[in-house]
């Protein structure tokens, strides 16, 4: 029942990776805000920025509209582009009226944007000045979500990184403790939590926390791993305060989360038949998940545009798991470190690339014809207007994917396009 | 700086789009970070569309800084011509982009490319999506329709003809509302020789200037180039925006006086409106307080249908549209109440929780006020959510429109039989409170709510069993009238008595 082991010959891993400089069909790093404010609850997003960060967020976020939502936009002007001086002034207005209004806000992230990096407002000096002014009542950090920066989910690495110099210090001879690093849905946490003391591994904390003015201890003894691939300046500054990578697959789907899981127990010393089994009924339930969806994808293909940084992860679940044949997988960048092992795990002539150039792209995936592409929600209806069956990428992000028990839910998530299909007779 | 949390209207470049993606044979290159092609989703998701809008961005990013952001610009401008082959390329920058001041226009132009350069100013930290939807169409309008470049007139013509102005992608209707139109022209005996920016082509502006005389369907986007082609080609202007009976007809009125022709007798044939309003079922919409905000060609034409062809009573209007403060506050003049110009959607729902309308026309934002507050809600301008782009035939114009007028803001109501049988059956389990219209999926039941000012006021036992024994969809407004007479009288415990005060003194 175990898939082959991970290593073969000819993984894309080692293939040329195609460089796009082109036009980038992507996210910014603002986009984040509207997961990263539902995770934290205590915290407030505030982009210093223009009306098209404005009305980004709202686009992005417009699914659903809060009564008032823990985020918002200082709309910069033209008299703030005139003098910066001015505009530290206008944001410490804005900052002060809002804090008057929401007394519920323990943590205030300023945000910086495009406008706000070009023109060099210093968010960090504000963010200094700020937290000065209000503590201890509010924490004021900053971050830049901009997309001459960062892109869709880099704008959480951008925070969570931020975060972390702010976060308790551990002492150097506490207790080795896990952190598992990526915003998770509470529900999917919770399982985890109940997994890992089965295991006997802990203690286990979460980050990004629950609440932000509440982040967990950092030292030498803390052990992490990555429940997103997208983290590499927190891995960075996970590493300055001297804790330790746990390097493992992603946890999507069984395989991903037997080994994920693996890892983190063999990290702590958990015997590894105790692991095996611990794990062998939520990796039974998830491969019982994934048999019905296997018979409906096995031997399609499948093209990935870049989104999320979630591609080569997903790509090798759909193709180990799931039998598809990934024809390009690609990412706003790629991170060698992080996802080196997802990549091994792809098929040799499989295309990888990095960056994008749309029109490009789009060229190679009409001539390709997969019989998925995953891709933005820009590009979803045109392509399915010509005849191509797709998945909108954005909700693997904002939908509950990692771990066993979500495993079937994953893969629904791509045969429910082809059920559709089938299912039309229009 | 303003601090904002949702927007009415995206940014100057975004009104470019709507009027580039309405467009044929156009396309946009935008200087601008990846992060705006956010943008294209607004047409391909929220409006269905089945093609990208023809828009190129540069995505520029911050190592592009330091370095060639220009030629970057001019790589893109000339692969955009080499592969989309356009009949015009229009040039501009997002708000990064205009700070990095890079002349779109002059490095597009210095590319010799075979067609025109439309290049596009718009302050994107001074201005807002609508203005830079209109300066677009009368950037494109007075370069194509420019009589020294204009198409040669037709040599015979036969009916008298017009251009319809202002239509645009992610409007609200646009698309119904042009086909309702175009129809209601055509029976007239008037031919539409152009209607623009939708549909049309560079060189269908070209054309602009053969038509009789304009129609000027949203003057949000179409005034400036309408004023133009006026002064231009003495073309004049109607400006009568066809939304209700009685605005249609004025139109029809207008159309027939400057072209001599007659309307055909059977014109109203499908209008049901004026029947609808009058059947005794429509009773109990007599004097229901309604709420109306969006943009200003909606808003003035929805105030007056709710009066004149609904007999509701408009209890407020107001509009995001700064531009058109004046001629809202004329209309709330005449009313007599009061006009509310913000694009801060936390004043609007201020007004509405401190006029606790019945009804409230306006747009997705007012939706989601409603929905907080339990009033009923119907939208009638953009920004509108993807609901509001139907796929059946659903114009707010023309003898169509407003039929589908009257269906769509009664719908929110509970139905004049049904409130009925509620009141007299209120009892019986099918009518429950918690029942609801029987037409709306299972919503909770109202809460009554209550008003923050009236926190310190307490209700007896005695009042509270009474209040319950109000039918529920009256109850929350009976409830604030009773805490605001009671606040207003200083009675800090409510009785019955108080209630049957407060019921007398707030009966109309
Ligand atoms: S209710 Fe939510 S999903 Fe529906 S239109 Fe409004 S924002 Fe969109
Ligand atoms: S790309 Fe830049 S300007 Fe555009 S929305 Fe993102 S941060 Fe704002």
């Amino acid at each position: 029942m175990s898939p082959a082991p991970l290593a073969r010959s000819g993984d894309a891993a080692a293939a040329p990776v195609l460089r796009e400089r082109g036009q980038h069909e992507v996210f910014c790093g603002l986009t984040s805000i509207v997961w990263l404010h539902r995770k934290m609850q205590d915290a407030f997003f505030l982009v210093v920025g223009s009306r098209t960060c404005a009305h980004l967020l709202q686009s992005a976020a417009g699914v659903m509209i809060f009564a008032e939502p823990r985020f918002a936009t200082a709309i910069m002007e033209e008299r703030d582009l005139a003098g910066l001086a001015d505009a530290q002034d206008e944001l410490d207005a804005v900052v002060e009226r809002l804090l008057a209004r929401r007394g519920d806000i323990k943590t205030l992230f300023l945000v910086g944007s495009c406008p706000s990096e070009v023109i060099k407002l210093d968010l960090g000096r504000a963010a200094q000045r700020l937290s000065m002014r209000f503590a201890p009542e509010v924490r004021v950090l900053h971050y830049s979500g901009s997309g001459i920066e960062t892109t869709f989910t880099q704008g959480e690495d951008a925070c969570l990184a931020a975060m972390i110099p702010d976060a308790p210090a551990a002492a150097p001879d506490a207790p080795a403790e896990l952190l598992v690093v990526g915003a998770l849905p509470d529900v999917v946490e919770d399982q985890f939590s109940r997994l890992f003391a089965a295991l006997g591994v802990g203690p286990v904390s979460f980050f990004p926390p629950r609440r932000a003015a509440a982040p967990p201890a950092i030292g030498p003894n803390t052990r992490f791993i990555l429940a997103q691939p997208f983290l590499t300046d927190t891995v960075r500054a996970l590493r300055e305060r001297g804790a330790v990578r746990v390097p493992a697959l992603y946890p999507f789907g069984a395989e991903g989360a037997t080994q994920w899981f693996t890892a983190a127990a063999t990290a702590f010393g958990v015997d590894p038949v105790h692991a095996r089994q611990t794990l062998a009924p939520a990796r039974e339930r998830a491969t019982r998940a994934l048999a019905r969806h296997r018979e409906a994808l096995a031997g399609k293909s499948v093209f990935f545009f870049p989104d999320s940084q979630l591609e080569a992860p997903l790509a090798r679940f759909l193709t180990r798991e799931l039998g598809m044949r990934p024809i390009e997988v690609s990412a706003p960048y790629i991170n060698r470190e992080l996802v080196d092992e997802e990549l091994a795990a792809l098929p040799g002539d499989a295309v990888i690339s990095e960056g994008q150039d749309v029109e490009r792209q789009l060229d190679r995936c009409r001539a390709a014809r997969p019989d998925l592409v995953v891709c933005g929600l820009g590009l979803a209806n045109p392509l399915e207007a010509e005849g191509l069956t797709t998945k909108w990428s954005i909700e693997l992000v904002f939908s509950p994917v990692h771990g066993f028990e979500q495993a079937g839910d994953l893969a629904a998530l791509f045969t429910r396009p082809f059920a559709r299909r089938a299912a039309l007779r229009v | 700086m303003k601090l904002a949390v949702w927007t009415y209207e995206g940014p100057p470049h975004v009104g470019a789009m709507r009027v580039a993606t309405a467009m044929r044979r156009v396309h946009y290159v935008l200087h601008a970070p990846q992060g705006d092609t956010y943008a294209d989703l607004l047409f391909t998701m929220i409006e269905r569309r089945d093609a990208r809008p023809p828009v190129t961005y540069t995505t520029f990013q911050a190592r592009d800084l330091s370095g060639d952001t220009a030629e970057l610009f001019k790589n893109a401008a000339r692969d955009a011509y080499a592969r989309f082959k356009p009949e015009a390329l229009l040039v501009g920058a997002s708000c990064t982009g205009e700070l990095i001041q890079d002349d779109p226009g002059g490095l597009a132009r210095a590319l010799d490319l075979p067609v025109p350069v439309i290049a596009l100013d718009l302050p994107s930290y001074q201005k807002k999506e609508n203005w830079g939807a209109g300066e677009t169409f009368y950037q494109l309008v007075r370069f194509f329709a420019d009589p020294a470049r204009a198409a040669a007139a037709p040599a015979t013509k036969t009916r008298p003809s017009c251009n319809l102005l202002g239509a645009t992608a992610l409007g609200f209707r646009c698309r119904d509302d042009v086909r309702e139109l175009t129809t209601l022209l055509g029976r007239l005996g008037v031919d539409v020789n152009v209607c623009a920016p939708l549909g049309a082509a560079p060189s269908d502006l070209a054309r602009l200037g053969h038509a009789d005389f304009n129609v000027l369907l949203y003057p949000e986007t179409g005034d400036q180039a309408a004023r133009w082609l006026e002064r231009t080609y003495g073309q004049k202007i109607i400006r009568t925006t066809p939304i209700g009976v009685n605005a249609t007809r004025a139109f029809i009125a207008e159309v027939c006086a400057l072209t001599g022709l007659a309307a055909p007798a059977d014109i109203e044939a499908d209008l049901r409106l004026p029947w609808w309003s009058r059947s005794v079922d429509s009773n109990y919409l007599t004097g229901k307080r309604v709420f109306i905000f969006g943009d200003a060609t909606h808003v003035l034409a929805a105030q007056r249908v709710a009066r004149e062809e609904m007999g509701f009573e408009v209890v407020g209007i107001g509009t995001y549209a700064r531009e058109f403060a004046r001629e809202v506050r004329a209309a709330a003049a005449e009313i007599g109440c009061d006009a509310l110009i913000t694009d801060d959607y936390l004043d609007v729902e201020h007004a509405i929780a401190a006029l606790q309308p019945e009804l409230v026309l306006g747009t997705q934002m007012e939706r989601h006020i409603a929905k907080r507050l339990k009033i009923g809600c119907a939208v009638i301008s953009a920004p509108a959510h993807v609901q509001d782009y139907p796929a059946r035939h659903a114009p707010q114009m023309g003898f169509e429109g407003a039929n589908v007028l009257f269906d769509t803001w009664v719908h929110p109501l509970v139905m004049g039989l049904e409130e009925h049988l509620l009141a007299m059956f209120r009892d019986d389990f099918e009518f429950h409170d918690g029942a609801g219209p029987s037409h709306l999926e299972a919503a909770p039941a109202p809460q009554p709510e209550a008003t923050p000012s009236a926190a310190a006021i307490v209700w007896s036992h005695a009042a509270e069993a009474e209040l319950a024994k109000i039918p529920f969809f009256v109850r929350g407004k009976a409830r604030r009238n009773t805490e605001a007479y009671a606040a207003l009288h200083g009675v800090a415990a409510i009785d019955v008595d108080t209630l049957y005060d407060a019921k007398s003194h707030f009966q109309r």
